[in-house]
């Protein structure tokens, strides 16, 4: 039968002698005892299984069901375990299997009809290898035979995994387990032995700027808000990740939620408050229920509340759910919108750490900026410095998606190359197509193309390249994806979120948007207005999104353009391939396409013929057909349903 | 006065603003959607203006002011699913279901939403209905899938 997740551990055992110890070395029984609870070494089988979003959207909440009737229905004793992604989000559901004695095995696309192999298999200890991902290495353990290590995987190999150390490997409900990780104890340490400016001095001198993609020290910022006097301060943790193509964060929260919490805490104690505000958007369902039961569990340990173990520290950590809006995002509209008023940004100076939430000095912190702190006072601020590169220390989470082999979450150490990124974690393009750009950092960010996708990612070489980091997604598009309509999905979403307080924003975005919309439209005539429209606009292009980068407000105002001007640098010629010779050499703009049959390939099976909305298609049965170009709108229903791939684009 | 409504007002203090949020998206948990005397009561709970709380309500995405279809349908377009040409499928799905997003069919069957991302984009495009996901969709695989849960209720 199956366990419930077993933990061997009392509350007491671990105050007493892992959270209240400050001595460096724990005793070999304590150490030995946290090894079992953090399942380094087992004493029944343990099957893992990634319930993240990207492995319950994979179906992984169907495996589960089929692990525990496994189980009950063979009597076996195990126990299940629920972990969060490991980062490889197109493994999953990735299920791993640790025996007593050996190491833990994962395996890759395991959905609920190829559970019972997996299980049978390794039960036997004979290893399914198809399915195999990969086995993680551990010294007392004994390894697989060919089963490759998960760290030597091109996926994992050049990451350097500091924030997603536990991604994967332990329970996301557990505390225990965090604290058996060595949670929690830095914290308890930072308290005890240092005050508030030693603890944002240890922060500056670590290097760490803010991770939601400005950049800014955040040691300063803290030292700021802690100078002013007030009665109250605040911290609140931004969530409300929202970029299209940006999952880090929630990712984060539903992996490591103790490490955030920990994170917030020692920020909270740094800056001297005792109100610290996580702010996370409302569709993060799973991530919200793991935070909430991180933050109960904290509290039943005793550390958060009042007077945290006698060292006269009060914190309490409320959860705010974002009602979902992309500017809520920046600082000043993320504190109107915890105040009850439209998520709205107001102008700076003053700065929210002189004043901001309530009118009190304020720090809004992003969620991966607040996850580095733990490992920083764990390891010291020198350690921090060294990873990274001269200009930006530390590491940073990227979201690997678009057209590549490997697409998942990563962390790299700063200024690694682009290039390495994407052909070597990224595993390159499928299909041996070629590769057109990448584009970083959402909807305010940019392409970086072929030619200068070698520069280090970091904050100022991207920067330099008018690339703006962002929430550091990164989605990398081939030959058969279209510039100008990723650019003009792009205004669409800005322009649906701009919040309307400045014109140039609420107005320029939409125009901008039209701009795109007449370019890949197909023209009635060559004469008329719309053509005159055309090309007024993409002449005026360039001077608006200047005006629109100087005069917004928000960074969702100044960033807006970032993509219509890098692609216009860049793509210059696939704009003008679209308004002179109106086509789209992707064949994505629609209504740009038109489509013709090849006579050789073209069979005459009438697949095509009947599904024409238009009726454009034309000819006799077994003889090839034939597309009146008059009549074609350029739907493509003809080319997505030929099975002789006869239909093709102009 | 509704009592599930007063309930949830009793949670929280009366006369904060703050709480506004909060309590919109309990009401909105509890019912599916904001009604026009909920809305009432708020006002009146929290001393603010009923416009006002329209104002934020019509600002933020999660607000609605109708109810869900008995199959919500929130459809992810985000940038990996739009380049695997996800608006394509909006637009079928718009046509075959005849709403837009934001909207509910006249049968109460079926409403739509977009998504910014949902955060699987190595199966883009996926959209989810109630608690079902559905991914790597085409246009063919569409009007499949609508098919079946209109079979299923039949």
């Amino acid at each position: 039968m199956s366990l419930k997740t077993h933990i061997p551990v009392e509350k007491e055992y671990l105050v007493n002698n892992v959270l209240l110890n400050e001595s460096a070395d724990l005793p070999a029984d304590v150490d030995k005892l946290l090894k079992l609870v953090c399942r380094e070494k087992v004493k029944y089988p343990v099957i893992f299984i990634g319930t993240g979003s990207c492995g319950l959207i994979s179906g992984a909440g169907e495996t589960l069901f089929e692990i525990n009737k496994y189980l009950s229905d063979r009597n076996l004793k195990a126990d299940v375990v629920e972990t969060g992604c490991a980062g490889y989000c197109s493994m999953e559901p990735v299920v791993g299997v640790q025996l007593p004695g050996k190491t833990r095995v994962s395996f890759k696309n395991i959905t609920s009809e190829k559970l019972a192999f997996i299980l049978d298999g390794m039960f036997n200890s004979i290893i399914p290898e198809e399915h195999v991902l990969g086995q993680y290495k551990s010294p007392s353990l004994e390894l697989w035979k060919d089963v490759p290590i998960i760290s030597e995987l091109s996926f994992f190999s050049m990451q350097y995994r500091n924030l997603m150390k536990n991604w994967g490997r332990i329970s996301p409900f557990s505390i225990e387990e965090y604290i058996a990780t060595g949670g929690y104890r830095s914290y308890l340490k930072t308290i005890s032995n240092y005050t508030h400016e030693e603890v944002c001095d240890i922060v500056e001198k670590s290097g760490l700027q803010g991770r939601g993609g400005g950049g800014f020290l955040t040691g300063k910022k803290w030292k700021v808000a802690h100078t002013v006097m007030a009665d109250q301060r605040y911290l609140v943790c931004n969530a409300d990740e929202s970029d299209p193509g940006g999952f880090a964060n929630r990712a984060m929260i539903e992996s490591d939620p103790h490490r955030l919490l920990e994170g917030v805490i020692i920020a909270a104690y740094a800056i001297g408050t005792s109100k610290a505000y996580i702010y996370i958007r409302n569709d993060y369902r799973n991530a919200i229920e793991r935070l909430e039961k991180a933050v109960d569990s904290a509290r039943d340990y005793g550390l958060l509340g009042h007077d945290v173990y006698g060292s006269g520290f009060n914190i309490d950590v409320i959860i705010r759910k974002g009602p979902g809006a992309f500017v809520c995002g920046e600082e000043t509209a993320m504190i109107s919108s915890i105040e009850g008023k439209r998520g709205m940004p107001r102008p700076k100076p003053p700065y929210p750490a002189v004043s901001g939430l309530f009118g009190k000095p304020t720090v809004v912190n992003n969620v991966e900026t607040l996850s580095n702190i733990p490992a920083i006072f764990e390891n010291g601020p020198d350690w921090f410095m060294s990873l990274g590169n001269e200009t930006s220390p530390g590491t940073k989470m990227l979201v690997l998606s678009g057209r590549l082999n490997n697409q998942g979450i990563i962390e790299v150490p700063l200024g690694t190359r682009v290039k390495d990124i994407i052909f070597g974690a990224g595993g390159g393009i499928p299909g041996k197509k070629r590769f057109r750009a990448v584009q970083v950092g959402g909807p305010s960010g940019g392409f970086l193309t072929g030619d200068n996708i070698d520069i280090p990612y970091d904050f100022d070489s991207l920067a330099s390249e008018g690339v703006y980091m962002g929430s550091g997604g990164m989605v990398v598009l081939d030959q058969d994806c279209c510039i100008i309509d990723t650019v003009k999905y792009f205004m669409d979403f800005i322009q649906k979120e701009s919040c309307g307080k400045c014109i140039p924003c609420r107005e320029g975005t939409r125009r901008m948007l039209e701009v795109y919309e007449n370019i890949t439209k197909r023209p009635l005539d060559e004469n008329g207005h719309t053509t005159l429209e055309r090309f007024k606009g993409v002449m005026q292009l360039e001077s608006l999104a200047s005006v629109i980068k100087d005069t917004s407000l928000c960074g969702l105002g100044q960033k807006a353009p970032n993509s219509v001007i890098s692609s216009l640098k860049y793509f210059r010629s696939e704009y003008e391939e679209h308004i002179f010779d109106r086509k789209c050499s992707a064949g994505v703009c629609k209504e740009l396409r038109l489509f013709y049959i090849d006579v050789e390939k073209c069979t005459g099976c009438t697949a095509c013929a009947p599904k024409c909305p238009e009726s454009a298609i034309i000819g006799t049965k077994h003889h090839p057909f034939f597309i009146v170009e008059e009549k074609c709108t350029g739907c493509g229903i003809c080319y997505d349903v030929c099975k002789f791939s006869a239909v093709l684009v102009k | 006065m509704d009592d599930q409504t007063s309930v949830i007002l009793s949670r929280y203090p009366r006369g904060h603003r703050d709480c506004l949020i909060p309590i919109l998206q309990d009401i909105q948990q509890e019912y599916g959607y904001l009604s026009e005397s909920s809305v009432t009561e708020i006002s009146r709970y929290l001393g603010l203006p009923s416009s006002k709380i329209f104002g934020l309500a019509t600002f933020y995405n999660q607000f609605r002011f109708e109810p869900r279809g008995r199959f919500h349908i929130r459809i992810c377009h985000g940038t990996s699913c739009h380049v695997s040409s996800a608006s394509e499928i909006i637009k079928e799905l718009g046509k075959k279901l005849r709403i837009a997003p934001g909207e509910i069919s006249r049968d109460g069957m079926f409403s739509l939403e977009l998504v910014a991302c949902m955060g699987a984009c190595h199966l883009a495009p996926l959209m989810q209905v109630n608690d079902n996901y559905h991914t790597k969709l085409d246009s063919g695989s569409i009007n499949d899938i609508i098919d079946s849960y209109i079979e299923g209720e039949d």
